[in-house]
C-alpha cells in the first residue's frame, strides 16, 4: 500500500470534550516527537494510528491515508499492515530461539527468503548492543538490551511498513540516538513518544500531549535547537561515562 | 416469549484468557448500537461474573456445573439457556464457558463459535488446545500490548495454521481497542434462532468410570465403565 501522508483528526479527551488539534497531518520524511506527562494520552495516540482507527476506538479519532479512509484489510491482517510499531515492551516471552521466530515472522509478512532476513535483522540487532546475540539464542534468554536491539532492528529492517511508531526508545539502556537513526533512516512517517528532552526537540515537530488529547503541535524554535546542541553534548558526555563504568574504570 | 431473531454467540479459551473482558467490551458495544445483550456464564464451582454482567445493565444467569464436565452441563442446558436469552428479549445471547480441558468444541453447528486466546501464553499453546479453537468461527487474540508487534504476528499465525478458516481479530480486553471488528464479525455471521434439532460440533468425550460416579479409592479392582488403561514403551 503506497501513501504519502497520514492525517490524524481529533476526536475526544478523556473528559469527552474535543481535542484541541483537530487535525494533524504527518508526510513521508517527516518525524514528529510525541510528549507529556504519564497518563497524557500519548501511547493511546500510537494506537489509534497502528489500528488506523475509524472512529471506533475510545478516543473517537479517525486516520486517514493520503485523505482517504483506508481499505478494511490494512487495518486487519498482518501481511498488509501498514505500520510498524516498536511498543515499550523490554522482553520477549516467545519460546522460540532468534533465528527461527524471525523467521515464522518473515514469513507471516510474506516476506521474500525468510532466513536471509533473520540473519540481517541479527546483524543489525548486534551493532546496537554490545553484547551479541546467536540465531540459536532463546529469545526468553535475551537480556533487556537484547531484547531491546532485536526489536528496533526488526522494526527496521521490516520497514516495508510506510509508517513507524516508536514508543520510548530512550528506555532500551543501549545508545538511542544510535537507535533512533537505525529507525528512522528511510523516507517514512515517523511519530517518536519519548520522555526524552534530546529526542523530542530532535524531531522537527512535536505534538504535545494532555489529559487525552492533543494539545498543541509545536515546530522547533531557535532556542530550542540551541538547546538540542546543549543535550547532544550531555549526552555525549553521558554515554562516554557510561562506557567507561561498565569497562570497570574509575573517573 | 418473543418472536425476535436471537443470535447465540458460545465464547470458550483457555482459563484467565481474558474472555470476561472481551464479552464486557462486546457488550459496550452493543448496547452502545442500540441492541439488547443476554449474557450466560457456565463455569464449574464459582464466579463472580453475574454481578460483572450485571452492572453493564444487561440480563445475566449463571449455571455451575458442579461435579459435571461443564461442556456437557452446557449441551444439557442450552434449550433452557437459549429460553431464557429470548425471554430477556435478548438480540444477541453471548454464552461463556471456562476454559477447561479443550477437549470438545462446546458451540453447536448454527451458534457463532468464538474462542479467546493471549499472547502471553506462548506460540506453541494454539496447538494444545484442540476443537475448541480448530472449530471456531472467529478467533480473538488478547493480551496483544504485552507483547512485540512481531509476537503477535508470529501468534496469528500459529492459530491461523490450526483454524484457516476462521476470522481473526485481536482485542485489547482492558482498553476496547479491537472489540469494533468482533462485533463485525459477529454482525454478519448468521445464527440459528434455536437450537433445538441444532448438533454438537464434535462428539463430546465419555466419561462414564466408577470416578464419574464418586468412587474415590485408587486400584483396578474398584475401577468399572469404561477404563483406558496407558501403555508404557519399557
Amino acid at each position: 500500500m503506497k501513501f504519502d501522508a497520514i492525517t490524524i483528526l481529533g476526536g475526544r479527551d478523556k473528559d469527552g470534550n474535543p481535542e484541541r488539534v483537530g487535525s494533524l497531518t504527518v508526510r513521508r520524511g517527516e518525524i514528529f516527537s510525541v510528549i507529556g506527562f504519564t497518563g497524557s494520552g500519548k501511547s493511546r495516540l500510537i494506537r489509534d494510528i497502528e489500528q488506523l482507527a475509524q472512529g471506533d476506538t475510545v478516543t473517537g479519532r479517525r486516520v486517514l491515508t493520503d485523505g482517504e479512509v483506508p481499505e478494511y484489510r490494512f487495518r486487519r491482517e498482518p501481511q498488509f499492515k501498514v505500520v510498524a510499531h516498536l511498543t515499550q515492551n523490554m522482553n520477549y516471552i516467545t519460546d522460540l530461539k532468534c533465528g527461527e521466530f524471525l523467521r515464522i515472522r518473515a514469513e507471516c509478512r510474506k516476506i521474500p527468503s525468510p532466513a536471509l532476513n533473520a540473519e540481517r535483522i541479527i546483524e543489525t540487532a548486534n551493532g546496537l548492543c554490545g553484547e551479541p546475540i546467536a540465531a540459536a539464542t532463546p529469545l526468553t534468554g535475551l537480556s533487556g538490551g537484547q531484547s531491546r536491539a532485536l526489536m528496533i532492528a526488526d522494526t527496521a529492517v521490516n520497514a516495508a511498513a510506510p509508517i513507524v511508531l516508536i514508543d520510548e526508545i530512550e528506555n532500551a539502556g543501549i545508545d538511542k540516538a544510535a537507535a533512533m537513526r537505525t529507525l528512522v533512516d528511510g523516507d517514512k512517517i515517523v511519530l517518536a513518544v519519548t520522555h526524552d528532552p534530546m529526542l523530542a526537540l530532535a524531531a522537527k515537530m512535536r505534538v504535545v500531549m494532555r489529559n487525552g488529547g492533543m494539545e498543541r503541535i509545536l515546530g522547533v524554535t531557535d532556542g530550542e535547537k540551541l538547546a538540542l546542541e546543549r543535550l547532544t553534548e550531555i549526552n555525549a558526555y553521558s554515554l562516554e561515562i557510561q562506557r567507561r563504568l561498565r569497562l570497570g574504570e574509575t573517573l | 416469549m418473543s418472536d425476535k431473531k436471537q443470535k447465540i454467540v458460545i465464547v470458550g479459551g483457555p482459563p484467565a484468557a481474558g474472555k470476561t473482558a472481551v464479552i464486557t467490551q462486546l457488550i459496550r458495544l452493543i448496547t452502545a448500537d442500540g441492541k439488547t445483550a443476554a449474557v450466560c456464564k457456565i463455569d464449574c464451582l464459582k464466579t463472580g461474573d453475574r454481578e460483572t454482567y450485571a452492572a453493564l445493565g444487561v440480563a445475566a444467569a449463571v449455571g455451575l456445573s458442579r461435579d459435571v464436565c461443564l461442556d456437557h452441563f452446557l449441551a444439557v442446558n442450552l434449550e433452557e439457556i437459549a429460553a431464557w436469552g429470548a425471554r430477556k428479549n435478548a438480540d444477541i445471547l453471548i454464552i461463556e464457558t471456562a476454559g477447561l480441558c479443550h477437549r470438545c468444541a462446546p458451540a453447536t453447528k448454527n451458534t457463532i463459535a468464538v474462542c479467546v486466546l493471549d499472547c502471553l501464553q506462548g506460540v506453541r499453546v494454539p496447538d494444545k488446545i484442540g476443537p475448541v479453537l480448530s472449530d471456531c468461527d472467529i478467533a480473538v487474540i488478547t493480551k496483544g500490548d504485552a507483547v512485540s508487534q512481531a509476537e503477535t504476528e508470529v501468534f496469528w499465525q500459529s492459530v491461523r495454521v490450526l483454524n484457516p478458516t476462521a476470522e481473526i481479530v485481536e482485542v485489547n480486553g482492558a482498553t476496547g481497542s479491537g472489540a469494533q471488528y468482533l462485533k463485525a464479525a459477529i454482525d454478519e455471521r448468521q445464527s440459528a434462532c434455536g437450537v433445538v434439532g441444532d448438533e454438537l460440533r464434535r462428539d463430546m468425550p465419555s466419561a462414564i468410570c466408577s470416578y464419574c460416579v464418586g468412587e474415590r479409592r485408587i486400584g483396578n479392582m474398584y475401577q468399572q465403565g469404561i477404563v483406558t488403561k496407558m501403555e508404557f514403551d519399557e
